[in-house]
């Protein structure tokens, strides 16, 4: 694509340490406007660990993160996060509507109520995904794939530039995979970047652009026919404990 | 007797209201953040707040016998956060040791000053359970102005406040600072604590706390209700238990209006429609004679064992069809365990068993075969 156009996202030099253990090691990643891109790698590759850095929500030992050339600052409404289903309080007293009008919520300052604007962009976001009819159900009555609309609609609500998602497809049934699947190929086709953590490896190739194959360095990034490829999928997935024991090696040595 | 008149019961009523209805919307709070044990951390903490308080300025002057309180309720969560983040001890176990910890210092502390020969210091065990009887109208006053600014703040700041105890990572996305709101947060908390001391006490003020979010979490499934009805059983509670300690002799205010909290929490875990265990039974008993007649809920647990990674993995009515006998109305049974919450349409046509169908399918099949699924 045009290379002097500035990229959506810039990951510099990121790394990432739980309790001394290195989780994300001098990740580097540019990620072009409008590009629809898989994050993929095992177990513990630091998938979600790298979206939440980029984020600023879990702390960074090292790295810079810019978005459209600015240093990355949360709060300026740029990037829609939708964390991973299994993360949340499913019990929590609430329904629908109302968890996806908290997508309203950064653009509303610290204040001001939602008000019939916010829900009205609400009930437009879960008419996207399908979800018009469940408005007013309790979320504790969703099934899992309703409920992963339902944080891509808290998504959509956002109007962000870019969308982080963190397995998205994780447990969802096959018609929700397809409205969210559309959803993104919509997204991108608007000028919108997509980034998705994704762990099923077959379906990289039909549902995104460009991939990053990620275990704990960043391996290979690019257009999926350059990048997916079985020599990088085997240094991604295969040799794991070495590259884990060389990498703690370099951080002892590092203190 | 002659001295519980009227202007008693209206000062020990009032206060424990306004206690109720503040620990009653804080907790709700609290109570879906899964914060129950911070509230017992803090309370616990605040002994020897007490204490030190009294030693140092030789009275049990409400305002900084609370000034105490709230500092030590703070410096145990200071305590806890720093030996989660220096160390690898859980959470709830560094609560646990916070709460150990300063609740034996303040009974330590205390036990010192009762061996003091001054007189002053009668009384001060009382902090322990409470002595609402004691309560004049300038400690009410304090007790109703803190209540008010908690109160205040949990308004303005009401949707942050949602949004941390929904999910404060995404809370955080959208450039919440989502720390210090945890640490306001905790504030608030430290606060209700400490217009419970005189009433209920430190030990039993954490039930005022997190009892009656529990009681109101099972009659609504909406947030702001929740928070209302937490509130309103906080007062109830509050005022009725301060009327009943009134009316009986030698009833101690504090016990009581905890008694009276728990009888309605567990009215309302038994009772509650939906949630309650009496309208589980009822339905339970629906289910159990007709378990051996609902096979399509049977086959749709079988067949969605097939998938044990996708849960809502729904299958067609021509699959449930060949596996049901010819004739069989494959989708009246369908809506009939649809309506009692079984099974759900998953989009397509297709059909899941739900989180409850699975067990309840999982319960009869225990039951057929006396074993493991």
């Amino acid at each position: 694509m045009d290379g002097n156009r500035t990229p959506a996202l810039e990951v510099e030099d990121l790394t990432v340490a739980y309790s001394d253990q290195p989780v994300l090691w001098d990740v580097d990643l540019t990620v072009p406007v409008g590009d629809k891109m898989a994050v993929v790698g095992p177990n513990g590759a630091g998938k979600s660990t790298l979206v939440k850095a980029a984020l600023g929500l879990v702390p960074a030992v090292a790295g810079e993160v810019r978005v459209f050339g600015r240093p990355f600052v949360r709060g300026r409404g740029e990037i829609a996060y939708v964390p991973q289903r299994a993360g949340l309080e499913w019990d929590f007293p609430t329904d629908v509507l109302d968890v996806v009008t908290m997508g309203t919520y950064g653009g509303l300052g610290w204040f001001r109520r939602p008000g019939k604007a916010e829900r009205e962009r609400a009930r437009a976001a879960l008419d996207e995904v399908a979800m018009s009819e469940f408005e007013r159900r309790p979320i504790a009555q969703l099934s899992g794939g309703q409920q992963q609309r339902v944080l891509l609609a808290r998504a959509l609500v956002q109007s962000a530039p870019i969308l982080m998602l963190d397995e998205p497809f994780q447990g969802v049934d096959a018609p929700t995979e397809r409205a969210i699947v559309a959803v993104l190929d919509r997204l991108s086709g608007e000028g919108r970047t997509v980034i998705v953590v994704h762990h099923d490896l077959q379906t990289v190739p039909e549902y995104f652009d460009s991939v990053l194959l990620l275990n704990v360095r960043a391996i290979d990034a690019g257009p999926v026919d350059e990048v997916f490829t079985e020599d990088n999928l085997r240094l991604t997935f295969g040799g794991r404990v070495g590259v884990l024991a060389q990498l703690a090696a370099t951080v002892d040595r590092a203190r | 007797m002659d001295l519980l008149g009227d202007y008693t019961l209206r000062m020990v009523a009032l206060g424990s209201g306004i206690l109720g209805a503040v620990a009653g919307a804080l907790g709700s709070f609290a109570y879906l953040r899964r914060q129950s044990l911070v509230a017992d951390a803090l309370s616990h903490a605040a002994l020897p707040g007490i204490a030190v308080a009294f030693l140092l300025t030789g009275s049990k002057t409400p305002l900084p016998i609370m000034l105490g309180a709230a500092v030590a309720g703070w410096l145990a969560t200071l305590a806890v956060r720093l030996v989660v983040s220096r160390s690898r001890v859980p959470y709830d176990s560094a609560l646990g040791m916070a709460l150990a910890v300063f609740f034996g210092l303040g009974l330590v502390l205390l036990t010192v000053i009762q061996k003091r020969p001054d007189a002053a210091q009668a009384g001060l065990e009382s902090f322990l359970f409470g002595q609402a009887a004691s309560l004049l109208r300038d400690d009410v006053i304090v007790m109703g102005l803190l209540g008010a600014a908690s109160l205040g703040v949990l308004a303005v700041l009401w949707k942050e406040l949602k949004l941390l105890a929904f999910d404060g990572e995404f809370g955080a996305s959208l450039g919440r600072p989502v720390r210090r709101l945890d640490g306001l947060f905790t504030l608030l908390l430290v606060i209700a604590v400490v217009i419970g001391l005189r009433t209920v006490g430190v030990v039993l003020m954490s039930a005022m706390v997190v009892a009656p979010a529990a009681a109101a979490r099972q009659l609504t499934d909406r947030f702001a209700p929740m928070v209302v009805i937490a509130a309103a059983i906080g007062v109830v509670s509050g005022v009725g238990g301060a009327v009943l300690s009134s009316v009986v002799p030698h009833l101690p205010t504090g016990p009581t209006i905890v008694l009276v909290l728990s009888a309605i929490v567990l009215a309302a875990l038994l009772g509650a429609p939906r949630r309650g265990l009496v309208w589980r039974w009822v339905r339970l008993g629906r289910l159990q004679p007709s378990a051996a007649l609902d096979p399509v809920l049977m086959h749709l647990y079988a067949l969605s064992r097939q998938h044990p990674d996708e849960p809502d993995h729904g299958h067609g009515l021509a699959v449930l069809r060949t596996m049901s006998p010819a004739g069989a109305d494959v989708e009246r049974a369908l809506g009939d365990l649809e309506a009692r919450g079984l099974a759900q349409p998953v989009g397509d046509g297709l059909w899941a068993p739900t989180a409850i169908g699975r067990r309840e399918a999982e319960r009869t099949l225990r039951r057929q075969t006396g074993g493991e699924p």
